[in-house]
């Protein structure tokens, strides 16, 4: 089974446009969806979440369409983690506990305790007392505490500390053990999605320029320093994005059409998201 | 069994994983019939992807080292440790072999190579 497929998905804001957006997420998975500010991670999850309507194609949730009536029954199994979270501010923990149990059908109020001990969060503090970090992780602790099949995070680690980053990573793969169980993660931390995910999504502008496996990005791509005549030399297809400098070039370069001899370094992923980004701008 | 992945190894991380288990294999600390962690378990632990766990698994089973039994997991295979015996046995005579091709080259005798060997090897102690 598929935890999301985007079929040919366009939506058109005044000024903006997501256009021709297709992927399939296998289940079992983490996605890294990455993107610049207004490139259209937001309006993706929100289609995704059938929060607003596509102009054109189709999106399916854990085997359900996002339009059909019935939809909310799926959101049930869907963990959604916001870069704000809407908490009532004058709750405490405990009390929030209590409204989701109202809320989702398999809630797990000893989970929930679980994570309010592993994230160290208070449970009687009142929420508006919280920091961005507690209410980010109060938001992570409700998302995993009702046995949901997928989790949705938008920005989870932006504003967090190192620290508190790596444990949610822990507690993402954890969830992930379960081969039923899938995430869909936004985030502008690249190195954060370059540990944790099994398939990368980049969004640029609107359109989707990126979307392949993890490991095959990083070890079907490398960077070259080279000189200009080095560059120009290279085959065209070979070159994925470039930047020019006094001294010398620094080029991000398919590994299968660069010739041998050319001198070839492991890139990051956020080498290879910076030079895809400057490859489509020429 | 210790499993490093490291970030300036430029091999591919499913070569690492697959290396790493291929050498606990080598070691005898993994023998005939052992099971091996489930592709899901190893990646969560290693922090690697799942995709990435399975094309390695799926190497070792194509080159014969383990066997996968569906809905059990995957085993060390009875022949894996003599098969790696025989494989690493004809790549050390390669490497020799092009040791004494490279000092007939410039006139090292195959005795002045045997003593540089042994000199490496109390080295390395």
């Amino acid at each position: 089974m598929n935890a999301i497929e985007v079929r040919d998905v366009s939506k058109s804001y005044p000024g903006f446009t997501l256009s021709n957006i297709h992927f399939t997420l296998p289940e079992g998975c983490i996605l890294g969806l990455v993107g610049e500010n207004g490139a259209g991670k937001s309006t993706l999850i929100r289609l995704l979440m059938g929060a607003s309507g596509a102009n054109s194609g189709q999106l399916r949730v854990l085997d359900a369409d996002v339009t059909a009536p019935d939809f909310t029954k799926t959101k049930d199994s869907i963990g959604v983690v916001l870069d704000e979270a809407h908490f009532p501010t004058s709750l405490n923990a405990k009390q929030l506990g209590r409204i989701m149990a109202g809320t989702y059908s398999r809630w797990d109020q000893a989970v929930y305790d679980g994570y309010l001990k592993r994230l160290d969060l208070p449970e009687k503090k009142r929420i508006k007392d919280f920091s961005r970090g507690m209410r980010m992780k109060l938001a992570l602790a409700c998302a995993l505490s009702h046995d949901a099949r997928l989790l949705v995070l938008d920005e989870p680690t932006g504003g967090l500390d190192p620290m508190v980053r790596d444990e949610i990573l822990d507690i993402l793969e954890d969830f992930t053990r379960r081969e039923d169980r899938s995430v869909l993660i936004s985030s502008h931390i690249v190195s954060d999605l370059e540990k944790l995910c099994d398939y990368i999504a980049f969004l640029h502008k609107g359109k989707l320029l990126l979307f392949e496996e993890k490991d095959r990005l990083l070890e079907d791509y490398a960077m070259a320093r080279i000189t200009e005549a080095e560059l120009e030399a290279l085959p065209k297809a070979a070159v994925k994005g470039e930047r020019r400098g006094k001294y010398g070039v620094e080029a991000l370069v398919d590994r299968r059409l660069a010739p041998a001899g050319v001198a070839l370094e492991k890139p990051t992923l956020e080498d290879i998201i910076v030079f895809f980004a400057r490859g489509d701008k020429e | 069994m210790n499993i490093i992945i490291s970030n300036s190894d430029p091999r591919p991380i499913y070569q690492q994983v697959g290396e790493a288990i291929r050498g606990a294999v080598i070691s005898g600390e993994l023998s005939p019939g052992d099971a091996l962690p489930s592709i899901r378990g190893l990646a969560k632990d290693l922090r690697i992807s799942v995709i990435t766990t399975k094309r390695a698994f799926e190497e070792l089973e194509r080159e014969g080292y383990i066997e996968t039994v569906p809905g059990k997991g995957s085993f060390v295979s009875g022949a894996s440790a003599s098969l790696l015996r025989e494989r690493r046995l004809s790549e050390i005579e390669e490497h020799l072999r092009r040791a004494l091709e490279l000092g007939r080259s410039c006139g090292v005798t195959p005795e002045e190579l045997t003593k540089m060997l042994k000199t490496l090897s109390e080295e390395d102690i």
